[in-house]
């Protein structure tokens, strides 16, 4: 009677275990990363591209974008990003305007953030200990970039997305004290209860399409 | 009375005057944390246009004529005098690691850093605290206040426009005799952080597309991270916006 019992329990231990070598264990395993290894694991990466590129260093815009598209963007979810600094206007946004402010924040950021990379030189991440007790769809992580002269803040929020991708995405972020989100919000508020959300675009391409002007003008 | 300690009550003097009859902008676009929205855009206005005239170029010029090593030595040597101010003030807080590490620090540089033109104590590991008079009154519960822009002295806000006279007290300045050289160790002070913000501030023209706004978004948002030492309560809404 007990073979009876052991017999079926074994075969279904058996199933159990194939089916988890047939889901690829390790990667099952990747999606459980934490947050702060997550984090630690992009900006090294991340880092370490810009290093071993001189032309990444020097602004090549073309090439910044193709980093963030390549390497940034599959890790950001940059839709939440742009409907949280909108604020509540983006409910009533058409699905073509939200796709157009999307295009134009991530061309605003892009150019003028990128600015920073050229000052990369033999800066470290320092990961600090994730604090205790934070929301799945709120995580904050904070780190350090460590180089010559004072250590600079730089958080992360992030939201868990299990069985997606890495199992994270970065949807704000704080450099020296400062979230990325909070001030747009603030820029886009003023815009959009201006001229409505078709405002708020032509206020960012315009800001993009002087952007750009001026950068030009300083190369040539 | 210093010049430093002139210029500052002037400042704060000018402000108290220019408060009489300046509108603030009615309608949703109000801020509630900035009621002086009206004055503070026209100081902000003259502190942009004397920038551009007189305070980068100088701050250009400073980078472009003197070897790095040298503004190296400066920055050091003035953040050794404001290390010492730090201490005070993370006292006053009753921080104590901060306060220790910051005696460490001062003690360090001052001695085997040939009076603080050389950090060592950086190159050791040892963090600094920047803790300032502004931010004592904020640990102990003062709260902010009504944003300001200063003339001259930039963002701030009524706490810490209230608190700058203390903090001048202890300014790098004070450590010399004679005013020319109180005056002369400000001049090298202010152009020295200028020179640190020199990329800053054409990214903040870059990135907004209301400068004023932005930089006082920015200011408020980093000061209450130093009050709180990092890690200051979440104030923004950060709920999907997609979902019903």
């Amino acid at each position: 009677m007990l073979n009876s019992w052991i017999q079926p329990t074994r075969r279904g231990l058996a199933l159990m275990l194939a089916s988890l070598a047939l889901l690829g264990l390790p990667s099952a395993l990747a999606s459980e990363e934490s947050a702060d290894a997550f984090v630690r694991r992009v900006t090294t990466e991340t880092l370490d591209l810009v290093k071993n590129d001189k032309s990444l260093r020097n602004g090549d815009v073309t090439k910044i974008m193709q980093l963030v598209d390549n390497k940034l963007m599959p890790h950001v979810n940059f839709r939440r990003m742009t409907a949280l600094a909108t604020g509540p206007a983006w409910r009533s946004a058409t699905p073509e305007q939200q796709k157009r402010l999307q295009e134009e924040f991530k061309t605003l950021l892009i150019r003028t953030y990128s600015g920073a990379l050229s000052q990369v030189s033999d800066q470290t991440v320092f990961v600090k200990p994730l604090r205790a007790g934070q929301d799945d769809k709120n995580t904050v992580v904070n780190t350090e970039v460590r180089g010559k002269g004072d250590p600079i803040q730089l958080d992360y929020r992030l939201e868990k997305t299990p069985g997606q991708g890495a199992g994270w995405l970065i949807y704000d972020l704080n450099v020296l004290g400062i979230w990325l989100i909070s001030s747009y919000n603030d820029q886009f508020k003023k815009e959009i209860s201006a001229g409505g959300i078709d405002g708020l675009i032509n206020s960012l391409a315009e800001r993009n399409k002087a952007n750009a002007s001026g950068a030009s003008a300083r190369k040539g | 009375m210093s010049a430093a300690r002139r210029v500052g009550l002037a400042a704060l003097a000018l402000g108290c005057a220019l408060l009489q009859g300046c509108a603030t902008p009615t309608g949703v676009a109000a801020d509630p944390r900035d009621p002086w929205e009206g004055m503070n855009r026209k100081v902000y206005a003259f502190n942009d246009a004397l920038d551009v005239a007189v305070v980068r170029p100088v701050a250009q010029a400073y980078v472009e004529v003197l070897p790095s090593f040298v503004r190296t030595g400066v920055r050091n040597f003035v953040g050794n005098l404001v290390d010492v101010w730090s201490v005070v003030n993370a006292g006053l807080q009753f921080k104590g690691q901060a306060a220790a590490e910051g005696f460490m620090r001062v003690a360090v540089n001052s001695t085997f850093g040939l009076y603080g033109l050389l950090d060592i104590a950086t190159e050791a590991g040892i963090p600094r605290p920047r803790e300032d008079f502004g931010q004592t009154l904020g640990h102990w519960g003062m709260g902010p206040g009504p944003y300001v822009v200063l003339p001259l002295f930039g963002p701030s806000t009524l706490r810490d426009s209230l608190a700058l006279p203390v903090d001048m007290q202890a300014s790098p300045a004070r450590f010399f005799s004679g005013s020319d050289e109180k005056t002369a160790v400000t001049v090298l002070r202010v152009t020295d952080l200028r020179a640190g913000l020199l990329t800053a501030g054409d990214a903040l023209k870059a990135a907004s597309l209301d400068p004023y706004s932005f930089l006082r978004d920015a200011w408020l948002q980093k000061r209450e991270n130093e009050v709180y030492d990092g890690n200051p309560p979440q104030r923004f809404d950060y709920r999907d916006p997609d979902s019903p």
